[in-house]
């Protein structure tokens, strides 16, 4: 049999992120190429009982590293452990999200054991012939997709972007295997202090994690009309994005802010209300699968890249969706 | 305090060229910039400087002409600047550029912290910060937007998914910057005089202590083995100014298709 495909679960606020799932769909149909067992590694504290949940997502197997230093995040002792668990378990390939963490913890896992490691892949295969993997990823503000393939030492290695695959359906039926791994105690000394997290007072998930995005731009003209963004946002269960112009202007967050110098999302649906459409704004939301934008001028760029594209004044297409959705909802 | 900052040269547009053969980027051609991130990483260091003292040294591996990106961050105010280049460093990926930037911190250092920009707006791994710090052995802390430091530790806030982390980490270390960290300064006449007339020490492989086989392409574990120019292939469906209402009762029915209603 193959080596195993490993996923790296992402442990958040002491419990397992649904990312982790994702994850196991894509290592599934990797695994499934290959004839290789699924494992999932996770790291973290108090976080055995919950790894065995990661069965029912399609892991034949988890490992886990268990002890109370992996509380909140440390990017030095996480690595240092994936690579002692690396070294003695030999998969072939190891996945993990391009989130925050994942970005953090696998360079450094990438330079402690000498392997390859792609950014933030769209897409992933198994070449037929060489039986390697190949990987998908954005490159150049999404200009152009680079495929890539890792040589030398295995495993080959992959941030995989969130939101590139959903999660296979429960089977509340599987069971894994769980191995625990316990890692030497010189090994979870960490040099980085947890202090303390706040967490973000938005509107609706981060945006990132987002199925809907409500955007506005400075075609929104003012801070108090750019808030009914939010009204809409809420409505549909979605979170509030903003171009850089609508964060310079203190209308939203920095951390709202969609595009090269802010996040990268990938909703089902991206709303541009007043958003000029400028390069760096259209690098962070093109991939969204459905973008409708709405601008007073037919030449933006906006509407390039949108399915539908309206010409008209924002506020009054916001005040209108924000009635027509309560009157959907029976609100009003 | 002693500080590095990696300063990447990055093309200023991305109408970026690509070698089909090597996958590697074409780099001569149109205009290049620094890479934003690091002129934040820059600031954040010229301000750590004010207020403890201490030198900034800026590092850059590329080809000679990023030579043009290291006078810039000299006229803002770098005390020096490095250049790592050699034709065997061409084509690195994330590990080979790393490995090339560690070797020349450690023979530049000691240094109390070093800076980099969270991603650069060409390669866009984002991995090189997170990378060097593993392979000098120093603890690592990214997406940071506010730094201080009090001699010992440095104290950062993150930006992450859900919130705002605070971190305490013990110096020396590595921090990644975001762009809501300060707003980088404009050049001075008197700055750009004085980096026009510096010397910029030059580093090959040899210099290193690096074998050619371990660097640039050959060194690289990673390989761009296809390039493809993805067309936004979106059909647009376009309400021009008259059309506003069947616009927005169009929008009402995406909504509803995508059954948020
Ligand atoms: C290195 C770099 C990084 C950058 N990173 C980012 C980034 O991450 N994200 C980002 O967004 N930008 C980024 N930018 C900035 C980007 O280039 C644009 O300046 C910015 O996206 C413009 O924001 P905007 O569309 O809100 O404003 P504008 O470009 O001013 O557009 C406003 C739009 O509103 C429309 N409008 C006006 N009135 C109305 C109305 N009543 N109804 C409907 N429409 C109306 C106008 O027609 C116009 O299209 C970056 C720039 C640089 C140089
Ligand atoms: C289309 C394409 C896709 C690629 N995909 C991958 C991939 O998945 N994995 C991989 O390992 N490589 C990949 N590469 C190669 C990678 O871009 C280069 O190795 C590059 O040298 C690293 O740059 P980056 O833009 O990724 O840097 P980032 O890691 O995004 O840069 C972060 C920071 O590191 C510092 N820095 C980066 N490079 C330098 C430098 N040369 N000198 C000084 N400081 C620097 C800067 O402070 C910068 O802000 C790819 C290249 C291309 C063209």
């Amino acid at each position: 049999m193959s080596a195993e495909v490993w996923t790296l679960a992402e442990v958040r606020g002491g419990k397992i992120h649904p990312v982790s799932r994702e994850l196991l769909a894509w290592g599934k149909e990797l695994a499934d190429a290959l004839g290789a067992p699924l494992a999932s590694v996770v790291v973290g504290s108090g976080i055995k009982e919950q790894s065995a949940s990661l069965a029912a997502y399609g892991a034949d197997k988890v490992y886990v590293a268990d002890a109370p230093e992996f509380e909140n995040f440390k990017a030095d002792i996480t690595s240092a452990t994936l690579a002692e668990m690396i070294e003695k378990y030999k998969p072939s390939i190891l996945i993990a999200s391009a989130t925050t963490q994942g970005r953090t913890v696998m360079p450094m896992l990438s330079s402690r054991i000498g392997c390859g490691l792609t950014a933030d892949c769209t897409e992933l295969a198994i070449d037929r012939e060489s039986k390697r993997l190949i990987q998908t990823r954005p490159a150049i503000g999404g200009n152009v997709m680079a495929d890539i393939k890792t040589k030398g030492r295995d495993p080959q290695m992959c941030t995989v972007r969130p939101k590139s695959k959903r999660p296979l359906s429960p089977d509340a039926s599987r069971e894994c295997e769980t191995i625990e791994f316990a890692p030497k105690k010189e090994l979870l000394e960490s040099l980085v202090k947890f202090i303390k997290f706040e967490a973000e007072k938005s509107v609706g998930l981060p945006l990132q994690e987002a199925e809907i995005i409500v955007s506005g731009g400075k075609g929104m003209k003012n801070a108090k009309n750019f808030a009914r963004l939010e009204e809409l946002a809420r409505l549909l269960g979605g979170s509030v994005g903003a171009s850089r112009m609508a964060v310079d202007l203190g209308w939203a967050p920095y951390s709202a802010q969609v595009g090269l110098s802010g996040k990268s999302v990938t909703p089902r649906l991206y709303l541009a209300f007043g958003i000029s459409g400028a390069v760096q704004h259209i690098a962070g939301m093109s991939g969204a699968e459905t973008i409708v934008a709405v601008n007073q001028d037919p030449e933006a760029p906006i509407f390039r890249v949108a399915d539908l594209a309206v010409q008209g004044d924002a506020m009054e297409m916001l005040g209108g969706l924000i009635e027509a959705v309560k009157k959907y909802k029976g609100l009003r | 305090m002693k500080t590095a900052v990696l300063i990447k040269q990055v093309p200023d547009s991305d109408e970026v060229k690509m070698d089909p053969e090597k996958g590697t980027m074409i780099r001569d051609g149109a205009g290049n910039i620094v890479n934003p991130l690091d002129l934040n990483a820059l600031e954040a260091a010229l301000s750590l400087r004010g207020e403890h003292g201490g030198s900034v040294t800026a590092v850059s591996m590329g080809p000679p002409q990023a030579d043009i990106a290291l006078r810039e961050v000299l006229a803002l105010g770098a005390d020096e600047a490095y250049l790592l280049s050699d034709r065997f460093f061409a084509g690195a990926d994330s590990w080979g550029t790393s490995l090339t930037l560690a070797m020349a911190l450690g023979r530049l250092g000691p240094f109390d912290l070093v800076l980099a920009g969270g991603k650069a707006t060409d390669g866009e791994t984002g991995q090189v910060g997170p990378e060097v710090a593993a392979i000098m052995g120093l603890p690592c802390s990214t997406y940071v937007s506010s730094l201080s430091c009090d001699g010992k530790y440095a104290f950062v806030r993150r930006t992450v998914e859900d919130g705002i982390e605070t971190q305490k980490i013990k110096l020396p270390c590595l921090i990644t910057v975001l762009n809501d960290m300060n707003e980088p300064a404009m050049p001075t006449l008197r700055g750009k005089k004085k980096a026009r007339r510096a010397a910029i020490g030059v580093f090959g492989a040899a210099e290193l202590g690096l074998a050619k086989e371990d660097v640039g392409l050959a060194g690289s574990p990673t390989r761009v083995v296809r390039i493809n120019h993805p067309k936004i292939a979106r059909r647009t469906e376009f309400y021009r100014g008259r059309e506003l209402d069947a616009g927005f009762e169009r929008v009402v029915e995406v909504l509803r298709e995508l059954a948020l209603l």
